[in-house]
Parts: C-alpha cells; sequence; structure tokens
C-alpha cells in the first residue's frame, strides 16, 4: 500500500505521471519530460515535491552526545541555523542511510532522512540515543518542497523580505512566513544547483506548491519529477542510497570521507572502518567511449578481469553524455584508465573520470 | 490520449507493423514511445541481418530504462532508419512516420492487432 504525499491531488491535476517510490506515489516525471526538467534546473528553475522524504527530530539535553554517537559527522562545533550532510553506520562500518541534520537550538536538531530507510532508521536511533534524548518521526506532519535553480533566488524573492532568506550554503532560517504559511527555508537540495528547500505543515503544501508555480511562472518554472531529481543527482554526482552507499559500503569507500570524522570520541561504525584501515576500493566516474549507455550494476573489466561495477547510470541531459559512476579496485582507479563495461552482454569500452561531472560556477 | 492509425497492426510488445507489397516496415507505437520517456538511444541491426519472429533485434533506451525491440516477423532487413542514431528522439516526436526498420522475405509473422484490439490491449494495462 503506497502513500500519498499531501500534493498528490496537484501532481494528477499537472499530468504527472505517477509511479511508486519509496513507499510513496510520486511524479517520475510531468509531460515536459526528464530531459527539459532536468534543463529547466540547469538553466531557470525547476518546483519538486520531495515530502516523500522522512523527518525524524531529536530533542533534550542530550541530543547532541545521542547525534554524535549516532552518525559519523561532528555536530559539537555546529552554529544553530546550520545544516550537516552525515552518514550513519552500522556497526559494521557500512551505510545504514545518509541524511542532513539541522541545528534548530542547542538541544534540538531536525533531521532529514531518506523515504525508503524512514522506519529503519527511526528504530536504530531509537534503541541507540543516550538517555535524556527525545525522537520523534514527525515526517507525515510535513511537507517538502524543493525550488532549484540559478532563478531560485528571484522567485523567492517575490515571496520573502531579504533577511528571511539564507545566503550561505546549508544553512536556515526555522521561522519565515510565505503568504502566512509558516515555513522553514534552507539553501539545500539534490540538483547540484543553487536553490531552496522549504519545510510547511502539510496542510499549506497545495496553497505553498501554487503560489511558487504562479510566481516562478515569468522564470520559466516547470514541475519536475523523480526522473529529473535522479538525473540531476548523478550529473552533480551525488551519491544515492541504495547505488552508491548501502549496508555493505562504508562511507570511506563511497568517497565521503569528508563526513566521517574518526578524531571523535566514538561513534557506531568507528571500531570497524579503523579495523578496515584505507578502503580497497574507490567511488569514480565513467565516460562512454563506444556507442552505449550504462546502467547500474555492469560490471567493469580491465584486461577481463573484474575490477568493479557501476552504481548509477544514464544519458546526461545537461553534459549531453552517457555517464555512471562505479565503484572499483581503488589500484585501478586513475583517471584516464580505459576499461570495459559489460552492457548486457556486450563488453564496450569507457574511461575512468574525475567526479564531479557537473559543477556549477558560483 | 493515444495515437493508434487505423491503417497499422500492433503487436502486445507494442511494435508497429506497416505492408508496402512484400516489405514489411516496423516501428514503435505512440504507447512505447510515451512509456519510455525521452529516448536517448538506438541500437539498430544491419541491412541483411536476419530477425526472427518475437525475437529482440534492436533496443531503444531512455533516459529512464533500456527496453529491447521485438520483431514481429521473420525475414531478412533490407532497410535501417540511421536517421535515429544522430536524433533518437525523432521516436518521440513521432513513432509513426519515423520508423526503424524495413524487412522482406518474410517467411513468418506473428498474430498482430488491429488498432482497436491494441487500444484495448494498451488500456488494459493501466
Amino acid at each position: 500500500m503506497e502513500l500519498k504525499t499531501p500534493l498528490y491531488d496537484i501532481h494528477l491535476q499537472e499530468s504527472g505521471k505517477i509511479v511508486p517510490f519509496g513507499g510513496y506515489l510520486l511524479p517520475v516525471q510531468y509531460p515536459t519530460g526528464v530531459i527539459k526538467e532536468h534543463l529547466a534546473v540547469r538553466e531557470n528553475c525547476g518546483l519538486f515535491d520531495v515530502s516523500h522524504m522522512g523527518v525524524i527530530t531529536l530533542k533534550g539535553e542530550t541530543a547532541l552526545a545521542s547525534l554524535n554517537y549516532l552518525l559519523t559527522n561532528d555536530f559539537t562545533n555546529m552554529d544553530q541555523g546550520k545544516v550537516r550532510y552525515s552518514l550513519m553506520c552500522n556497526v559494521n562500518g557500512g551505510c545504514i542511510d545518509d541524511l542532513i541534520v539541522y541545528k534548530l537550538a542547542q538541544d534540538y536538531y531536525f533531521l532529514v532522512v531518506n523515504a525508503s530507510n524512514r522506519h529503519k532508521d527511526y528504530k536504530h536511533m531509537k534503541e541507540h540515543i543516550l538517555e535524556g534524548t527525545i525522537i520523534e518521526d514527525i515526517s507525515d506532519s510535513v511537507a517538502i518542497l524543493a525550488l532549484q535553480g540559478p532563478k531560485a533566488f528571484s522567485i523567492i524573492s517575490k515571496l520573502l523580505p531579504p533577511e528571511d532568506i539564507p545566503t550561505k550554503n546549508y544553512s536556515a532560517i526555522e521561522e519565515v512566513y510565505i503568504d502566512g504559511m509558516k515555513c522553514m527555508i534552507s539553501t539545500t537540495g539534490y540538483t547540484g544547483e543553487e536553490g531552496y528547500e522549504l519545510y510547511t505543515a502539510s496542510e499549506n503544501a497545495v496553497k505553498l506548491w501554487k503560489l511558487l508555480r504562479k510566481e516562478g511562472s515569468e522564470f520559466n518554472l516547470i514541475p519536475c519529477g523523480l526522473g529529473a531529481r535522479d538525473t540531476l543527482r548523478l550529473e552533480a554526482s551525488m551519491p544515492l542510497y541504495g547505488h552508491e552507499i548501502t549496508e555493505e559500503i562504508t562511507p570511506l569507500e563511497a568517497g565521503l570521507g569528508f563526513a566521517v570524522k574518526m578524531n571523535k570520541e566514538d561513534f557506531i561504525g568507528k571500531k570497524a572502518l579503523l579495523e578496515k584501515g584505507e578502503p580497497k576500493i574507490k567511488r569514480v566516474g565513467l565516460q562512454m567511449i563506444d556507442r552505449g549507455i550504462m546502467r547500474e550494476n555492469q560490471d567493469i573489466y580491465l584486461n577481463d578481469k573484474l575490477i568493479g561495477y557501476t552504481t548509477s547510470g544514464t544519458h546526461l541531459p545537461y553534459l549531453q553524455k552517457a555517464l555512471a559512476m562505479a565503484l572499483i579496485d581503488k589500484y585501478h582507479s586513475e583517471p584516464g584508465t580505459i576499461v570495459e563495461v559489460d552492457i548486457r552482454g556486450k563488453k564496450l569500452k569507457a574511461e575512468i573520470i574525475e567526479l564531479p561531472f557537473y559543477f556549477r560556477n558560483k | 490520449m493515444f495515437n493508434y492509425p487505423k491503417k497499422l497492426l500492433y503487436t502486445e510488445t507494442h511494435e508497429w507493423v506497416k505492408k508496402e507489397g512484400d516489405i514489411y516496415v516496423i516501428g514503435i507505437s505512440d504507447y512505447a514511445q510515451d512509456a519510455l520517456g525521452d529516448i536517448v538511444f538506438v541500437n539498430l541491426p544491419e541491412v541483411d541481418d536476419e530477425v526472427f519472429v518475437q525475437e529482440p533485434f534492436g533496443d531503444v533506451e531512455s533516459v529512464k530504462a533500456v527496453s529491447d525491440l521485438y520483431s514481429p516477423v521473420t525475414g531478412v532487413i533490407c532497410d535501417v532508419n540511421e536517421e535515429l542514431l544522430d536524433n533518437p528522439a525523432l521516436l518521440n516526436e513521432d513513432s509513426y512516420k519515423n520508423w526503424i526498420i524495413k524487412v522482406e522475405e518474410v517467411s513468418e509473422t506473428e498474430e498482430f492487432l488491429d488498432a482497436e484490439s491494441y487500444r484495448e490491449f494498451c488500456e488494459s494495462q493501466g
């Protein structure tokens, strides 16, 4: 039984093509199609319903200590109103999930987790939080809209005064009012583009969507579905849970060491990560040389020796290239190395290239 | 919602067929191109390749997925629409005008659906 986000009826009105994803019925694309939606975010602006994402809050005197024990990043010197990316590891050092953490007060943290991992995450966190931390899953009461693209600032400026628009990357303002609706706004997203995510009570979602659509029309804002969300994050080389990271892959293997603070006291998975030492595999980019398109879970060979597999791949609309991310033997991960990818029984040539594929010019 | 030209024959794997004399012209239906989404790559066979009824002769890739093309006939390919190699999006623009292969020396065909039966089949797919 799939759930509907508060914007389900809007997606039908916008003629979205609905598919089940992470336990929710969501639009994979609108009639414009994935390519146009992708390009809208790179060139103008796109609007996404990401209300399926899970929201879990940690409150109380020990909330910070609980976070530092549960997650790989260090939250000790974090300012209020900042946002930080982290992994949550199991005892073996594998990834239970990746998530972002908002610090809303000294004793109040707001965590955004993957929809499909929400219940697993909650259970794990509840089991391991310290005494004096109160955990709550508030996902069902929160709607999340992502406004992404170079025109996002112009659009949001029509709805909010400058002091209510966060400017620094990965920062948030907890309480702003858009046409009377209380929202939290942050400079976050999953597209590699500048933009905002807006959190509001579920009952405001439809009104907020319509308002953004109306104010965005002069900037060619269009609604974007899950298809474009995936191609945009892949082009920006961001990991997706279940692809680049899983319970069997460590954050270090996935190239996410920046969010793992081995110097902090203790956290779940630290011991295993120490024991494993330097990772033997590496996340890299691949670009097709032969004609063809790489998809996920295709084997990669160097001189007939299996050296890894692709984790995500497709034809990327802005760069107009067939690209993939892959996890391969670190020893053979040098950019410029020519490998063969088994694409449905045919071994086709591809070249290892640096990540990220796309990085916006600031 | 979708276009099902009456003069064409169809298969349950969403190819269309038009008979021009002894030659069978083959493409994919409007329903198929819509289900695939933005098409970015077409893998085509070559002239003189043999094709076999209900067996793959190539594939179409969209941003989302890859889908096999099934031959509705057994025969020998006499023409391939090479324009699709450079511009696969033509299949999204008009999947009936933009045929994929032409087959001659046809010795076997599958049981085709007429436009009305094919429409009913597609609508039953939800």
